[in-house]
């Protein structure tokens, strides 16, 4: 596949079943507003509120459906219920304290959210953080996607009914990941661990060990997970031809990570900006043909098995050295006045932050990229014509936490 | 075959199951109040202030960069009107009052990392639930003050390293002191001699 | 030995003859009533604890371990907090039918444990009309659940409702034409004489009906349309937690929430009490050698293990869409057991001084439903391809 080597080609106009709805006046459904082929039946319709309260909806987030039946033929996402004001916080707080904000983005995921931040300001400052700290960054970054992926696959199952089972065997080799990250970083889930030009503290006596040890035991949590579940007829039934997401609507509507990868394109920020040291690792990367919910579930097993093997090249070849950048601030950071659009992969997606500054010891304006809202975008004209059983399945393979989706 | 794939599932949830009665690997719950891991020596929770010898001698100088530079905005200090001497016997300031509001710290031991005087640091303790919710989470200085023996043993090398800085620190100091003191008694006798040989000079 | 089987008739028999004549049939009754709630109500409690503690070894955690030795106490606990809980009535439910529903859902299955033979001499009644009188009794419980759902003024009830009276209704079909081989061979709709077809032993194992082609068949196609006529998982819809809440159950709270999820056990262990009658011999023991078994002891072995397996697969399978659900009913389980129906027809008339051998009367009878299984199978799933994954190096 070639097609990586630049962006994906962008198409001219949005293809039909608009992703523009969103804007759309929100204060009557069954408005004359519908533009799809026949409208709305004239039947009576049943609007349900899924959400913000609701088992499967991964947080505070609603979604208005209307229903013909079991039939989804409206939807709208409606957000902003976890809204803490996170960009406007780090406009006023210095750049240091923006860190552990980020780790409240996607809470799941709080090293690559440090990761992205402290990109940003480096492009900004023009701090170089060293070799080790690079080799650190990429190991916790790709843990960090194992056990996100891990989750989203047990989640995703948690809503097609499947009891916690395949979450409780998630979790158990999640908890194994976090006691990694506790012993680096002093915390399981907040780690607060990037800064800027390198990385907070050194990894411990014996990590590389232990790390070691959970790569290596990881596939076989991956193949019991295979087997317990790729071959299930009714993890089959459910999720192939479900929520499909064409390339061209996927590219249009600006969504990244596996989602953009299930429906084929091939576009990874590892790959596409070659950023950090990424480029010295031998991986590849899966793409989907149907963009599917199975296909987003296979993408992210396969992936899975991808990060460990950049894991294991990463934690053999990992050198001796410093873990900052001797010229990095950190206190006191006033960065020369400019701007920086940093972006990484991920594991829901491009994760981008974009600050700029005025020479003052905070951020003139800080802004986030999050996938999971973006991604998210595309939901409605992925569950039209499901069922309100669909609809949940298709929100679960989105891979949304709502504390980036509102920030 | 339709099932083959459930019938795989349902042996590899057998596995599990019976996995789970011989396997610690399987089971890994820790059953909470009667077991205990022991936190990792990295862990973290709320600050803590650290002292030598006795609670009036706090390392902090309520210098207010913790404060300044907390996320949350959840340090509020409050300076003493009289200096005390340090370890180094500078005269410093302390804090009368140090309260931090632990219902909105979050941990993230900003605080302990841009303390110059490694006053602040990061605690370990975590059943912090209380029947009030706003005076009995807002910590004052008298709860957070913890002996250097207390942090020596929950960040035994955090601890060491520091502990031997501060110590370098001194000795150096003493030094520094001790050579003052002999300057200032060299230059008294030298000039005791001088004022002698004047007297001789005089005489 | 034989004291030991027939322990709980002598002993009713003997409370009995302690009463004055008049009364004997009406304490009779009232015995048999006190034994059924006694025996099922304790199974429902242990269940509960049982389940959730296997379930969380499926899951590899403990489960419920803090009340009482091994959490066995736990039952206890979740019945007082029930039973304190407020008992919450919208402002715009029909107060009545609210009402009445949990009572309309327990009483009618209690009476289908009448007609089940638990052991040797023991059972409530000896109906001659058994398994219909079980089938009529279970029907009733499409009403409560109906009337659960409209009285709570509830989209979620409402939605969890609709999709019970579907799932129930379809799935009846499938459960009473599992039975029909059972009844037409044995010749009885009373459940004591589908038992007593069953007894004798070939080669000191017993002559079950499960041990037979259409038996067999037809037991797994039982179960399967038990399991969806319990609301069990992978068909458990109406409740399906992650979709619609708690579905019809939405709008209930405290004990009437637990006479709900009573009455749902029961079914269970109803539709599970007969299957073992039907397909597993009842309370014959398994083996010859194993006759000195009580046959109540038998009987309840065979029930917890079929209860057993029901959890199991509560823990390994997804939920299936209500489409599929319904497509599942009606053109895969109808058709086989439609199928099944013929290869008992075969299976009784190729017996009969035809002088066929044993292995290929099985022969007969596989080729007739091995072959249907896959072609409903593929009809049903149309064959996916392996579905490749290409990389982008």
């Amino acid at each position: 596949m070639t097609a990586l080597a630049e962006p994906p080609v962008m198409h001219e106009a949005p293809p039909s079943g608009t992703i523009w709805r969103l804007a759309e006046d929100r204060s009557s459904f069954a408005g004359p507003t519908d533009d799809r082929a026949g409208g709305l039946p004239d039947h009576d319709l049943l609007e349900v509120a899924l959400g913000p309260h609701h088992p499967s909806t991964h947080g505070v987030f609603r979604m208005d459906v209307v229903l013909d039946g079991e039939e989804v033929v409206r939807l709208k996402p409606v957000f902003g219920y976890l809204h803490r004001n996170h960009e406007k916080i780090a406009e006023k707080n210095s750049y240091l304290a923006a860190i552990p904000y980020t780790d409240r983005l996607d809470y799941i995921c709080s090293m690559t959210n440090n990761w992205a931040y402290v990109m940003t300001v480096e492009k900004l400052t023009g701090f170089q953080p060293p070799e080790r700290a690079e080799y650190i960054r990429v190991i916790v970054g790709e843990l960090t996607r194992l056990f996100n992926h891990a989750c989203l696959v047990g989640f995703l199952l948690q809503d097609m009914g499947a009891l916690g089972t395949p979450l409780m065997y998630a979790f158990r080799e999640r908890e194994k990941i976090l006691d990694l990250f506790e012993s680096l970083s002093g915390a399981r889930m907040m780690c607060n661990y990037m800064r800027f030009g390198g990385v907070r503290c050194d990894l411990p006596d014996g990590w590389i060990e232990e790390a070691k040890q959970v790569v290596a035991e990881f596939p076989r949590f991956l193949d019991e997970f295979e087997a317990l579940l790729t071959g299930n007829e009714i993890l089959l039934v459910r999720s192939q031809g479900i929520g499909v997401l064409s390339k061209e609507l996927a590219v249009n509507a600006g969504v990244t990570g596996p989602m953009l990868r299930a429906s084929g394109v091939g576009y990874d920020l590892r790959k596409v900006d070659k950023y950090s040291i990424y480029p010295r690792f031998n991986f590849r990367i899966p793409l989907g043909q149907h963009g599917d919910v199975f296909d987003r579930y296979m993408i992210r097993l396969l992936e899975m098995r991808e990060s460990l093997s950049i894991l294991k090249q990463a934690l053999d070849t990992i050198p001796a050295g410093p873990i900052v950048d001797p010229k990095a601030k950190q206190r006191g950071l006033r960065p020369k006045a400019g701007e920086a659009y940093g972006r990484i992969e991920a594991p829901k997606g491009e994760l981008g932050f974009y600050v700029v500054s005025d020479g003052s010891p905070n951020p003139y304006r800080f802004r986030i990229r999050p996938p999971s809202l973006i991604n998210l975008t595309v939901l409605e004209d992925m569950c039209l014509g499901h069922t309100i059983a669909d609809v949940v399945i298709i929100l679960g393979s989105v891979d949304i936490v709502l504390g980036e989706v509102d920030r | 075959m339709l099932g083959s794939g459930i019938i795989k599932g349902m042996v590899e949830t057998a596995r599990n199951f019976f996995g789970s009665y011989v396997s610690r690997e399987r089971l890994t719950t820790v059953q909470y109040p009667e077991q205990q891991l022991a936190p990792h020596e990295n862990a973290r929770t709320i600050p803590l202030l650290v002292y030598d010898g006795d609670m009036e001698h706090l390392r902090c100088t309520a210098c207010g960069i913790c404060e300044m530079e907390c996320p949350a905005q959840c340090i509020y200090i409050v300076k003493d009107t009289v200096k005390k001497s340090d370890y180094l016997g500078r005269m410093q300031f302390q804090p009368r009052v140090f309260d931090i509001d632990i219902s909105v710290c979050m941990a993230c031991g900003i605080c302990a990392e841009v303390c110059p005087f490694d006053s602040i640091m990061m605690d370990q303790v975590f059943a912090l639930s209380t029947q009030n919710r706003f005076s009995g989470l807002l910590l004052h200085k008298e709860d957070l003050a913890k002996a250097n023996g207390y942090f020596h043993a929950i960040h035994p090398s955090d601890a060491g390293d520091i502990d031997a800085r501060r110590d370098e620190d001194k000795r150096k100091a003493e030094a520094k002191a001790k050579a003052a003191v002999a300057a200032k008694a060299a230059a008294a006798i030298k000039s005791s001699e001088a004022s002698a040989k004047q007297v001789e000079v005089a005489a | 030995m034989n004291n030991l089987d027939q322990i709980f008739v002598y002993a009713k028999y003997w409370l009995l003859s302690q009463l004055p004549g008049g009364v004997q049939s009406l304490v009779s009754i009232v015995l048999d009533i006190i034994a059924i709630i006694a025996v099922f109500g304790t199974c429902f409690a242990l269940t509960t604890i049982l389940e959730r503690k296997g379930l969380g070894r499926i899951q590899n955690r403990y489960g419920p371990n803090r009340v009482g030795p091994c959490g066995l106490l736990q039952p206890m606990a979740d019945a007082i907090k029930m039973l304190t809980k407020e008992d919450i009535v919208p402002f715009a439910a029909d107060k009545v039918v609210h009402y009445l529903a949990p009572l309309v859902l327990t009483v009618p299955i209690w009476l289908a444990f009448s007609v089940i033979p638990f052991g040797r001499e023991m059972s409530a009644i000896d109906l001659d009309a058994g398994v219909l009188f079980f089938f009529a009794v279970g029907g009733a419980s499409e009403l409560a659940v109906f009337m659960a759902g409209w009285s709570s003024r509830n989209k979620y009830s409402l939605v969890g409702a609709m999709r019970a009276i579907a799932q129930m209704i379809s799935y009846e079909v499938p459960l009473v034409l599992a039975t029909i081989p059972v009844i037409m061979l044995s010749g009885s709709l009373n459940l004591n004489k589908i038992v007593e077809a069953q007894s004798g032993y070939a080669f000191g194992v017993a002559q079950w009906n499960v041990f037979t082609p259409w038996g067999f068949a037809g037991f797994f196609l039982f179960l399967i349309a038990a399991t969806a006529e319990s609301n069990r998982s992978p068909f458990d819809l109406p409740e399906g937690e992650s979709e619609i809440i708690a579905g019809f159950l939405t709008e209930y709270s405290g004990f009437k929430y637990a006479l709900f999820f009573l009455g749902e056990y029961l079914g269970l262990f109803a539709v599970t009490a007969l299957s073992v009658t039907l397909f597993l011999g009842g309370w014959h023991a398994p083996l010859q050698v194993l006759e000195f078994l009580p046959s109540w002891f038998c009987f309840f072995v065979k029930f917890a293990a079929i209860i057993a397996v029901f959890i199991w697969v509560r823990g390994t399978v997804p939920r299936l869409r209500f489409d599929q659900l319904l497509n599942f009913s009606w053109r895969f389980l109808v058709p086989l057991t439609l199928v099944n129906l013929l290869v008992a027809v075969v299976w009784h008339f190729t017996s009969l001084g035809a002088g066929l051998d044993q292995s290929l009367r099985w022969l007969i009878s596989a080729a007739m439903i091995v072959p249907a299984y896959v072609y409903f199978g593929r009809a049903l799933s149309p064959n996916r391809p392996t579905r490749i994954y290409q990389y982008a190096e």
